[in-house]
C-alpha cells in the first residue's frame, strides 16, 4: 500500500515538473557523462576560468566559487558576524555593523555586482546590497574583505540594490517595502497614498571607492523589486520594477496580485543628477551609519550622518515615467546593447519586451496612459517592441550571452529558456533542479557578457545531494551555453541562499589579490612590528597587551599581574610577511569569538577574566610545525590582589 | 696593440656589472612553496628574491638552530669586496689606456688577470668558510637537532656551485648575472692578452 502511494506521488511529482516545456536529454549517464566531466574538470593544482561571487542571501555574506569546478574559495563576511576570523566581534570591525538601529550582527544580502568602466568589468570592486535593514556594502577585489558599509534611511526592503551604471557612477537601493516616509505612527489601513517607496542614488569616489548617498527619488508607495541600469545607447537611464501598485498592506499574495498591470520605473539618473547638483530636491530628516574600514589603520570607523537630499520625480521635468508590465514583475533586465528592456511577470508565461527607442519617442510624443500620482504612465503598445512566449510559467530573470540571445528563468515551471533577441523565438529550454531564482552569465550586468558558461541559482534542492536532515543548502547547476543548445555539465550546493551572483573572468583580478599586509604599512593604533616593543599596560581596570606573533610563538606568552574584573585587550600583531601564514589567538573562557590575523595584520579581541587561575591561550590556525607548542598563559588574580603587572617571553619577566 | 687595449679596457669595465646585478644566487624550492624562495649574494649585501624571503628563510632558518643571515654591516666583506672590485675595474682600464698609448706591454694584461684570479679564489675561499659556519654552527637549543646516519649533526651548508637536497627543500647554488659578466670580463682580459701576443709577434 504504502509503495503504492509512494509510487502514486512520486509520478504526480514528476508530471509536475515535466508539465510545461518538453524535458531534453538525460546527459547523466554514458559518453556524454564523461565528456561532461572533461569540461568542468579542473585539475590538481590548476585554476578556474572564472569567479563567481555568490551572495549569501540570509548568510549576510558573499561567497566566492570557481567555473567550471564549483569549488567554494571564500566566504566573505558582509553584513553578519563571523567568528571563523572575528569580523563583527574584533574591536576593529564591530563598527561595521553599526547601524541608526544600533549594532546588527546579521543581514540579508542580495545582489552582487562588480564595477565597470565603459560598461566592462573592471574588478576594482564589488558591491551587495542588505534586504532587511538596508544597507550596501562595498567589497574590496584586491583584499576581499568588506571595506565599507552604507545605509540607506527612509527605505525599507532594499531589494532594487545593488546595482552599477556603466562606469560605476551610481549604485542603486530600491525601496521593496513602501513605508511612510518619514516615518511616523499611522494606522496601517491609511497606507494607500501615504506610504513612499524611495529609490536611492549612491555615488561612487572614482579613486577610493567612497560610497556617498547623493539623493533619494521619493517615488510612490509601490514595491519597488529589482532594477537594472540602461547601457551603451540607453545609458544614463535606469529601469525599476514594481508590484503591489494596488498599495495592499495585508494578504499580499492576493490583494497585491489584482492589477492586470504593474509598471517598470524609467529614471534618468543623469537629468535627476544635474538637477541635484544645482540646488534642486530639499534636505528631509533621515539618520544613517556610514562605516568604513581604513586598510591603512586596519580598523572601522561609523560615521552617524543626518539628512538626505529628497527629489519629488514630479518635479524634474522628464526624468521619470512608468512603463506597464503585465503581471506582478520581478527582474527587469537590459540587454548588451541596451537597445532592449526586458520585463519578467512572474505571474505570467510571457516576457514583455520594451524598446528603448520605442520608450523615448513616446516620451516625445507624450503618448501617455493617465498617470501614477502625477507621473506620467506612457503607453503599453507603444513602447512593447516584443513578447518572448515561451509556455513556461513563473519568469524571473534573464541574463545575455553576448551573441544576441537572451536567457530567462521559469520559477514555476523550473527551467531556463533560451530566445533569440530580436525574433522573441525560443530556441532551447533545459530543466533546473528545482525552482530557479536568479541565474548568472559571467558579465551579465554589461555591455559585454562572457557566454561561455550559465549558472541556476535554484531555491529548492529537494533530493540532489546526500541528504542532511531538513535544513539544506541550495542547489546550482552549471550550463554549458557555448553551442545552439544548453548543456547541463555540473551540479552542486551553494551556501546560504544565493539570490544573484557576479562573474568575472579570473585573469582580470587574480594578479591583484592581495597575498599579505605589509608590516611597515601596518598604521593600527596597537600595533607592535617587533618583539622587543611587546609589553602590558594598565589604565585603570583596562590592560592593553601589545603582542606578536611570529612561527612559532606569542610575545610575550606569560602575563600576571590580570585581576578579576579587568578588560583585557589582546592587540595581536602577526609579524609574519610571507603568504598564507596566519596566526589565530582564543583565550580560554572569552565570551567572544577567536580572531584570525593574517601576515602583517593586527586584530584585537577582549576578554574580561571572570576567575582567578592560571589561564592558557592558545594559536587557532596551524601555522607551522610547531603549533601545538604556540602557547602562553595569564596569571589572574584576586580583584584586590598585589600581583605585580609583569610579562615575558622565555626567561626573563618585563615589568 | 690598439684592438688588444680596448678588449682589456671592455673586459675590466665588465666587473662595474657587480654593482648593478647579483654575484651569486642560492633558492630553495619544496612543495609549499611554488613560487620559490631564495636570495641574491650582492657585492654590498643580501637581498631577498622577493621583498621579505630573507626574513622568511631565517624563520624556516630557526628550527634547526641557525643563525639568522647576516645584515649588510655585519660583514666586513660587504664593505671591502666592492671596493676591491671597483678598484681592479679601474686599474684593468688604465692599464688598458696605457696599453693603447703604447705605454706598458702587454703583459700587464695577463698580469692583471692573475690578479684577479687570485683575488677571486681568495673571495670564493671566504664565501665557502661563512657558508660551512653559518650550516654547521647551530643552536645548541635547536628545536629540530637532526643527525646522519652515523649521529652526526647535520650540515645545512648550501652547495657552492650546484644543487642539493637539504631536509624537505632542493638548494640550488649558481652564479648570477654580475658574475657572468664577470667571468666574461676576465676571459675578454685574458683575449686581450692573446691578441697582444700575437700582434706583436
Amino acid at each position: 500500500m504504502k509503495t503504492i502511494q509512494k509510487l502514486l506521488l512520486g509520478l504526480g511529482a514528476g508530471l509536475l515538473l515535466v508539465g510545461c516545456g518538453n524535458n531534453s536529454n538525460d546527459n547523466s549517464s554514458g559518453a556524454m557523462a564523461s565528456s561532461n566531466a572533461e569540461q568542468v574538470y579542473v585539475a590538481p593544482g590548476e585554476h578556474d576560468e572564472f569567479y563567481a561571487f555568490m551572495s549569501g542571501g540570509y548568510s549576510g555574506n558573499l561567497t566566492v566559487y570557481g567555473l567550471p569546478s564549483g569549488r567554494m574559495f571564500k566566504e566573505i563576511p558582509v553584513f553578519s558576524q563571523f567568528p571563523t576570523n572575528g569580523y563583527g566581534y574584533s574591536e576593529e570591525t564591530k563598527a561595521m555593523l553599526n547601524t541608526s538601529f544600533g549594532f546588527i550582527p546579521w543581514g540579508d544580502s542580495h545582489h552582487p555586482d562588480i564595477s565597470q568602466t565603459n560598461g566592462e568589468l573592471d574588478g576594482r570592486w564589488i558591491f551587495i546590497n542588505e534586504n532587511n535593514t538596508p544597507r550596501i556594502a562595498r567589497i574590496s577585489l584586491t583584499t576581499f574583505e568588506t571595506d565599507e558599509i552604507i545605509e540607506i534611511p527612509n527605505s525599507a526592503g532594499n531589494h532594487a540594490s545593488s546595482f552599477v551604471t556603466e562606469n560605476t557612477e551610481y549604485i542603486v537601493a530600491g525601496t521593496r517595502f513602501a513605508v511612510p516616509n518619514p516615518q511616523k505612527d499611522m494606522p496601517i489601513d491609511d497606507m494607500k497614498g501615504k506610504f513612499k517607496g524611495p529609490l536611492s542614488f549612491i555615488s561612487i569616489d572614482q579613486e577610493t571607492g567612497r560610497m556617498n548617498l547623493d539623493f533619494q527619488l521619493n517615488m510612490p508607495g509601490f514595491n519597488y523589486d529589482l532594477a537594472h541600469p540602461g547601457r551603451d545607447k540607453s545609458h544614463g537611464w535606469f529601469f525599476f520594477t514594481s508590484y503591489n501598485t494596488e498599495e495592499a498592506h495585508s494578504m499580499l499574495e492576493v490583494n497585491a496580485s489584482q492589477n492586470d498591470k504593474d509598471f517598470i520605473a524609467a529614471v534618468n539618473w543623469q537629468k535627476i543628477a544635474e538637477y541635484v547638483e544645482n540646488g534642486g530636491g530639499k534636505k528631509v530628516a533621515g539618520t544613517y551609519a556610514h562605516n568604513v574600514f581604513d586598510e591603512s589603520t586596519m580598523t572601522a570607523t561609523t560615521e552617524m550622518k543626518e539628512g538626505v537630499i529628497s527629489v519629488d520625480p514630479r518635479e524634474v521635468e522628464g526624468a521619470v515615467f512608468y512603463m506597464p508590465v503585465p503581471k506582478s514583475p520581478h527582474g527587469v533586465d537590459v540587454d548588451p546593447s541596451g537597445q532592449y528592456i526586458i520585463g519578467n511577470g512572474k505571474l505570467s508565461t510571457q516576457l514583455s519586451v520594451y524598446s528603448f527607442e520605442k520608450m523615448m519617442k513616446a516620451i516625445e510624443d507624450k503618448d501617455y496612459d493617465g498617470d501614477a500620482y502625477g507621473i506620467p504612465i506612457l503607453s503599453f503598445e507603444s513602447v512593447l517592441e516584443g513578447v518572448v512566449d515561451s509556455g513556461g510559467l513563473g519568469p524571473l530573470h534573464t541574463e545575455f550571452d553576448g551573441k544576441g540571445n537572451g536567457y530567462t528563468t521559469f520559477f514555476i515551471s523550473s527551467e531556463v529558456v533560451k530566445w533569440k533577441i530580436g525574433t522573441w523565438e525560443v530556441l532551447d529550454r533545459k530543466p533546473t533542479y528545482y525552482s530557479v531564482g536568479h541565474l548568472m552569465i559571467p558579465g551579465g550586468n554589461s555591455r559585454k557578457p562572457y557566454g561561455k558558461y550559465m549558472v541556476s541559482l535554484n531555491k529548492i534542492t529537494k533530493d540532489r545531494y546526500l541528504p542532511v536532515g531538513p535544513e539544506l543548502e541550495h542547489s546550482a547547476q552549471l550550463y554549458d551555453i557555448s553551442g545552439d543548445k544548453m548543456k547541463l555539465i555540473y551540479d552542486f550546493p551553494t551556501h546560504g541562499e544565493p539570490h544573484y551572483a557576479a562573474g568575472i573572468p579570473a585573469d582580470k583580478i587574480k594578479s591583484q589579490s592581495k597575498k599579505y599586509y605589509e608590516l611597515e604599512e601596518n598604521n593600527h593604533e596597537y600595533a607592535v612590528k617587533n618583539e622587543a616593543n611587546t609589553r602590558v599596560e594598565r589604565n585603570g581596570n583596562e590592560v592593553h597587551v601589545y603582542a606578536t606573533t611570529v612561527r612559532s610563538h606569542f610575545a610575550p606568552d606569560n602575563i600576571e599581574g590580570i585581576k578579576v574584573g579587568d578588560k583585557v585587550y589582546f592587540h595581536i600583531t602577526n609579524l609574519e610577511q610571507d603568504f598564507d601564514v596566519p596566526h589565530g589567538f582564543a583565550m580560554i573562557g572569552a565570551n567572544t569569538s577567536e580572531i584570525l590575523i593574517m601576515p602583517g595584520q593586527t586584530k584585537t579581541i577582549v576578554w574580561e577574566p571572570k576567575r582567578e587561575g592560571v589561564w592558557p591561550f592558545y594559536c587557532t590556525d596551524f601555522c607551522s610545525a610547531l603549533h601545538q607548542e604556540m602557547q602562553g598563559y595569564v596569571r589572574v588574580s584576586a580583584k584586590n590582589s598585589n600581583t605585580k603587572l609583569r610579562w615575558k617571553l622565555d626567561e626573563d619577566w618585563n615589568e | 696593440m690598439k684592438t688588444a687595449s680596448i678588449t682589456m679596457i671592455i673586459g675590466s669595465a665588465l666587473l662595474f656589472g657587480l654593482f648593478l646585478y647579483p654575484l651569486w644566487s642560492i633558492s630553495l624550492e619544496a612543495p609549499q612553496y611554488p613560487s620559490g624562495i631564495g636570495m641574491y649574494i650582492n657585492l654590498d649585501g643580501l637581498e631577498g628574491h622577493e621583498k621579505h624571503d630573507i626574513q622568511n628563510i631565517d624563520g624556516l632558518n630557526h628550527y634547526i638552530g641557525m643563525r639568522k643571515l647576516p645584515k649588510d654591516d655585519e660583514m666586513w666583506e660587504f664593505s671591502v669586496f666592492p671596493k676591491v672590485v671597483g678598484g681592479m675595474a679601474i686599474l684593468g682600464i688604465i692599464i688598458g689606456i696605457l696599453g693603447f698609448f703604447k705605454k706598458i706591454s702587454y703583459n700587464w694584461f695577463l698580469g692583471w688577470l692573475i690578479l684577479m684570479l687570485v683575488l677571486g679564489v681568495l673571495g670564493m675561499i671566504d664565501f665557502n668558510n661563512w657558508m660551512t659556519d653559518y650550516g654547521t654552527n647551530l643552536d645548541p637549543k635547536a628545536i629540530m637537532k637532526m643527525t646522519d646516519d652515523e649521529g652526526n649533526p647535520l650540515s645545512y651548508k648550501p652547495p657552492l656551485f650546484g644543487s642539493k637536497d637539504i631536509l624537505n627543500f632542493t638548494a640550488h647554488s649558481y652564479p648570477a648575472l654580475g658574475a657572468i659578466l664577470m667571468g666574461a670580463g676576465m676571459f675578454l682580459t685574458f683575449v686581450a692578452y692573446i691578441i697582444g701576443l700575437k700582434k706583436t709577434k
